[in-house]
């Protein structure tokens, strides 16, 4: 079953391409939906279509799938199911999380959020949203690793701050960041605390309980689930506005229709991959440190972003290779088969490079020069060799023509001089 | 993919790529805060455009800038080569996406750059650059 959607995948692509080999590298992006997972879902689009509101026994089966979904997200969150809500999104959680919690708390004079510069742009936008809003929003700077001091959100707080919410673990560069000890903080200074969890659910162990987290966005496209779906862990007792206004859906909290097919497909897919953790993150950790190190041997002046291996999701790597740009980088990655993103800003249609990057103290030229190669289920050890046969060539090749790259050597030759 | 098939042709097959040996101008334009920099080098003989190099940092639609700017003043004199414009760079690449219709300014001005330095060397007046502003915002971004 593991090797179908790969063969699927190549098959789709043959005859448009003169490479056979495709190799995708950006399940931080997203992640293919499992067969099992599409398998699990297909009979809620179709004899299974009872919307769950109605009370006849025709729709007790998706009442049914529903609860047992909650409880799959639950048993991997080390929650219980009454305090998962499914929303349709992990963007959508995180709005919820932020303006949720203001919008109760503000009234008792807590408007204050922290959270730090290297949020997904969900968090980060809706921040903003808010300091429109009149609400105050502290970014908290990071290590050159990506990783939060505690010092700093120690500092940071006032008898205002309403929430602190602190991504798990960070989507560009991976680092996982010191989420027990933030929670414990929290709690013993009464904080509500959210993180953003969505790079790191069914990949990383976690534990809403020994963690001390009151809030957690999850979304299943991510783990192998469909896209459409998300979670929010909402710890009992924790009282925030809701977001979406409508029906009683989730016990009055988040109003629609459910997406059944989606809930029992998101609920399918966390256990799953959670199952599988103890056996993928090894094997998976060991490919990237595999692809790690023969980039950095072929690769002259190349730098790895992010933590070491071991403090950073098993599947993320993230270089910078000064002198390129990324979105040649990914252009020449491409017409080899292989599929993998940048932080460089021509990419994404934004004028600046990442956030993330320029937030652990890249400069401009490293963050333009970046590369991020995720890695998942069915990426092989013959998929890095390959990688490591075609990417240094294409760093030489493009560095060869670019004037930062002279400039870059001279400026090593006159240091050594 | 939002570029032409002429833009992934001379990104992938960039033509006139290289330097020149004591060169009669050289000239560079952008800067690597805004990700691009082309650097663009002239052989001018009897007030021609004998040949001409590039070597561009950037993305794909620098490159394929650099490359058909380079293709289209080749064995040009130096005042068609002159007046070159960004938009007949972009119109013979079958148009560039609008948030990189920059990139073809750059390499209109790295050949400026190029032939006022060819001017200078020649004891010669170097000519006014005339003003992008409304393409070029981004340079001055994060100034």
């Amino acid at each position: 079953m593991a090797g179908q959607w790969r063969n699927e995948f190549k098959n789709s692509r043959k005859g448009q391409s003169e490479m056979s080999r495709q190799v995708y590298l950006d399940y931080a992006a997203t992640t293919y939906t499992a067969p099992e997972v599409v398998e699990a879902m297909a009979p809620y689009f179709t004899e299974s279509f009872g919307n769950p509101s109605s009370i006849y026994s025709f729709s007790d089966r998706n009442r049914k799938a529903m609860t047992k979904a909650r409880e799959q997200v639950a048993a991997v969150l080390g929650a219980s199911q009454d305090e998962i809500f499914f929303t349709g999104s992990g963007t959508e959680s995180d709005n919820w999380a932020l303006k949720g919690t203001v919008w109760k708390l503000a009234a008792k004079g807590k408007d204050h959020i922290i959270t730090t510069k290297i949020e997904h742009h969900a968090i980060l936008h809706t921040g903003e949203f808010l300091q429109r809003q009149g609400y105050d929003v502290t970014y908290l700077p990071v290590d050159e690793e990506g990783r939060v001091r505690l010092e700093d959100l120690k500092k940071a707080v006032t008898d205002r701050t309403a929430l602190v919410s602190i991504m798990f673990a960070n989507n560009e560069i991976g680092t996982i960041q010191p989420i027990a000890e933030i929670g414990a903080f929290c709690r013993e200074r009464g904080i509500l605390f959210h993180t953003d969890a969505v790079q790191a659910v069914a990949h990383v162990p976690i534990d809403v309980q020994a963690m001390n987290i009151d809030m957690l966005s999850l979304s299943a496209h991510k783990f192998y689930g469909p896209k459409g779906i998300g979670a929010m862990y909402l710890r009992k007792g924790t009282r925030i506005e809701n977001f979406i206004h409508g029906g009683g859906q989730e016990k009055g909290r988040r109003a629609s229709t459910e997406n059944v097919a989606g809930i029992v497909g998101l609920g399918k897919a966390i256990e799953q991959t959670a199952s599988r953790m103890a056996e993928s993150a090894p094997r998976i950790t060991t490919l990237r440190d595999m692809l790690v190190d023969g980039v950095m041997k072929a690769v002259p002046h190349a730098k790895l972003n992010g933590a070491p291996s071991g403090e950073r999701l098993p599947n993320n790597a993230n270089f910078s290779f000064v002198g390129i740009e990324g979105e040649t980088m990914l252009l020449d990655l491409d017409r080899a088969g292989i599929y993998g993103s940048t932080g460089s800003a021509c990419s994404s249609g934004s004028l600046d490079p990442s956030h993330v990057l320029m937030a652990i103290g890249l400069s401009h030229e490293q963050a333009h020069g970046s590369l991020r190669l995720t890695l998942g289920e069915e990426t092989t050890g013959e998929d890095i060799r390959y990688v490591l046969s075609v990417l240094p060539d294409i760093v030489a090749q493009r560095r060869a023509m670019s004037p930062l790259w002279e400039d870059y050597l001279k400026g090593l030759q006159k240091e050594s001089r | 993919m939002a570029y032409s098939e002429k833009v992934l042709d001379h990104f992938q097959n960039p033509r006139n790529v290289g330097e020149i040996e004591n060169p009669d101008g050289v000239g560079q334009a952008g800067n690597p805060k805004c990700g691009d920099i082309m650097k663009i080098y002239l052989r001018v003989k009897d007030d021609r455009i004998e040949d001409i190099k590039f070597k561009t940092f950037g993305c794909a639609s620098a490159i394929a800038s650099s490359s058909m700017a380079t293709e289209l003043v080749k064995g040009k004199t130096v005042e068609e080569a002159w007046n070159l414009t960004n938009k007949a760079v972009a119109e013979a690449l079958d148009g560039l996406p609008p948030v990189k219709m920059h990139c073809s300014v750059l390499a209109e001005e790295a050949i400026h750059a190029a032939i006022n330095d060819y001017l200078k060397r020649q004891g010669l007046p170097t000519r006014e650059e005339e003003s992008h502003d409304e393409l070029v915002d981004h340079h001055v971004h994060h100034e």
